[in-house]
């Protein structure tokens, strides 16, 4: 399946893997999902770093409930994992795919 | 604000045995009828193995919430959070941001380059026998771990539920368990496991939010006075609940050991192999992405409810009351369902408990045998020259086999301090999983030594740490608390366990003299980023 090049030593596969539109493709995936994997790693780790080393901060009240600061950084943990989550699907429907199938359309109905 | 009428001699033996077994019971024959039905057109290997892809995102999404929200998930967290207070909320946010490992990074890629297990993207580019041999061992050693902390709760959960106390009468509720979800698993296969993923995920989740709301209904849905309501129940130290440390704030080691647990369970996720197998059950990379968004909205409620549980617990049962039950810890969802609505309350959740059980016992057999099947069986042992028909029939042997030793695992540890298991099947998906999926779908220069480097580094540091850390020996808690052998000082081993597997990865890489393969590499990112070529719904061939 992937040896119509053979004269060239490169694969179909190699000869798509080097083309501009896949190149783009790749550096949009990644420079999209690398640094939200970092933000929500590092806000995670903060929070669990705080919860273990700043007791004192994340016991304080919040103004005359027993809600503590630690508590609303917990919730905030949620909240973050479910804004990113949405953003995520929302960029990879409307922004990843359209790319993604283009490049498949092609791939699956051309020379492979 | 007012409390439950409840009244703590009754605490502890609490609800209608015949209730809560005849609520289970219709859950089973619901269920046996729907894995009946849905099974009728099983016939190839990705039939049962995956469902024959034919699975839609949602769908999907609730059962890999079905699958994760195990008995550990419901009643531990529930228990933790009663008696520990804020530590015990700790384990829920770390199990949640997890899932974001999984939606960014893996659950797209893997869908479209593998088929059935996780060795399938492995074996992609790396050579086949040496890294399916590793990656097979390393499945079958999480999910062992993650059974035998199952069957064992399950054991526990009689204890309290049934109103039995009796080691004889658990051997035979943990072996009635057993055959139960070999029975749907062999009938069923991945479309009725599937299934009963589903029903019970939805009970669950059902239940747990009519919890919610009836406990805060006590406190005026003020979550304020809920806690001031713990505060107050749990006596001098009730402060404490609501600050983080209560149960791991005492020494510096124990403050290491909740890093490192929290690390376990942050990259565990996306490296346990029966929440990868889900990812095989949809029809495109699209609806896997689907999937995990459900999944994540799902388990993120679901963790919120359990906050509220866990101090309604403590508000309307106590501490005291829940550490004294038959159950300890894990009693305090089923006794404040009692407090909540009584005998129908508790057989409900009691059933939903056991259904729990049940589903995540199915997930995990499921998907031992088709790592044993496929990666041991028809492509190191039979190097591929086997037939699908074959494959499947040893598949469905392996049911049989790990259902015994589920069993038989079962029975023994109920005995033992096995609440450690979970952790660690979480440490070694972390340690020795991750790294080669991440290496292998991200990193080109990655090679088949880097990778079985890795695994099996990643799963003997783990093993190593557990077994000379204060969880085994040494301790009054430990499994062997006589014997002192424990030189390790955490209770987890992520810490160390999780960056030497990602290091072990690396040095293996570079260390080798391996001929690198551009050309499976770009045909393996080709497919991994646009879909081109990735396995299809069933119903297409």
């Amino acid at each position: 399946m992937a040896d119509t090049a053979e004269a060239t030593g490169e694969t179909a596969y190699q000869r798509v893997e080097r083309s501009e539109e896949f190149q783009g493709l790749r550096r949009r995936f990644r420079s999209f999902v690398f640094p939200l994997t970092a933000l929500f790693l590092v806000w995670y780790f903060a929070y669990v770093l705080l919860a273990s080393y700043a007791h004192d901060f994340m016991s304080t009240r919040v103004g005359d409930t027993t809600i503590t600061v630690g508590l609303l950084f917990g919730l905030g943990q949620f909240v973050t994992t479910f804004v990113i989550t949405m953003v995520y699907a929302r960029w990879a429907n409307r922004t990843f795919d359209p790319q993604a199938e283009a490049l498949r359309a092609g791939i699956e109905e051309g020379d492979l | 604000m007012s409390t439950a009428p409840l009244h703590l001699a009754a605490a502890t033996n609490v609800g209608n045995p015949a209730v809560n077994i005849s609520i289970f019971a219709a859950f089973v024959v619901v269920t046996l009828v729907i894995v009946l039905r849905a099974s009728r057109n099983n016939r190839s290997a990705a039939d049962f193995y995956a469902g024959g892809r034919s699975f839609t995102g949602m769908q999907n999404g609730i059962a890999i919430s079905g699958d994760y929200l195990s008995a550990a998930s419901f009643l531990g967290i529930c228990g933790a959070i009663a008696v520990n207070g804020y530590d015990g909320f700790l384990y829920s946010i770390g199990f949640l941001v997890a899932w974001l490992v999984a939606l960014l990074l893996v659950a797209e890629l893997l869908r479209n380059t593998g088929r059935f297990t996780m060795a399938d993207v492995l074996s992609f580019r790396l050579r086949q026998r040496p890294v399916r041999m590793a990656a097979a061992v390393a499945t079958l050693l999480v999910v062992f771990f993650y059974l035998l902390a199952q069957m064992a709760g399950a054991g526990g959960l009689v204890a309290l539920l049934l109103g039995i106390d009796g080691t004889a009468a658990k051997n035979v509720v943990i072996a009635v368990v057993g055959a139960l979800m070999i029975v749907y698993v062999l009938v069923g296969g991945m479309k009725g496991t599937t299934w009963v993923q589903i029903i019970k995920a939805v009970l669950l989740i059902v239940g747990a939010f009519v919890m919610t709301i009836w406990a805060l209904a006590h406190f005026g849905f003020s979550l304020s006075d809920l806690f001031q309501g713990a505060v107050d129940k749990a006596g001098d130290t009730g402060a404490a609940l609501l600050e983080p440390g209560k149960q791991y704030g005492a020494t510096s080691a124990s403050k290491l050991s909740f890093i490192s647990l929290a690390l376990a369970l942050v990259l565990g996720t996306a490296g346990l192999p029966h929440v990868l197998m889900r990812f095989y059950t949809v029809p495109t990379a699209k609806e896997a992405r689907k999937s995990v968004v459900w999944a994540i909205w799902l388990i993120g409620i679901f963790y919120l409810f359990t906050l509220v549980l866990g101090y309604g617990a403590g508000a309307l049962v106590g501490p005291q009351a829940i550490l004294a039950a038959p159950g300890g810890v894990n009693s305090a969802a089923p006794l404040l369902a009692f407090a909540l609505g009584g005998e129908v309350l508790l057989g409900i959740i009691a059933a939903v408990a056991f259904a729990t059980i049940l589903a995540v016992v199915a997930g995990l057999t499921i998907t031992a045998a088709a790592s044993f099947s496929h990666d041991i069986y028809a492509n190191v042992i039979k190097k591929g020259a086997v037939n699908a028909d074959g494959e499947v029939r040893v598949a469905r042997w392996t049911v049989v086999v790990i259902g015994a030793i589920a069993i038989v695992g079962g029975i023994y540890a109920q005995k033992q301090n096995v609440a450690f298991l979970v952790a660690l099947a979480f440490a070694v998906a972390a340690s020795a999983n991750l790294p080669t999926i991440v290496f292998s779908l991200f990193w080109k220069r990655f090679n088949t030594s880097g990778a079985v480097w890795s695994i099996y580094g990643g799963l003997v540091s783990c093993i190593l740490l557990i077994v000379f850390s204060p969880v085994v020996s040494g301790a009054e808690t430990s499994m062997f608390p006589t014997a002192d052998f424990a030189w390790f000082p955490l209770t987890n081993p992520g810490l160390v366990s999780i960056p030497l597997g990602f290091v072990l990865a690396i040095a293996g890489t570079l260390l080798s003299k391996e001929q690198p393969h551009p050309e499976k590499f770009a045909e393996m990112e080709v497919r991994a980023l646009t879909g081109a070529g990735a396995e299809r719904a069933e119903t297409r061939h």
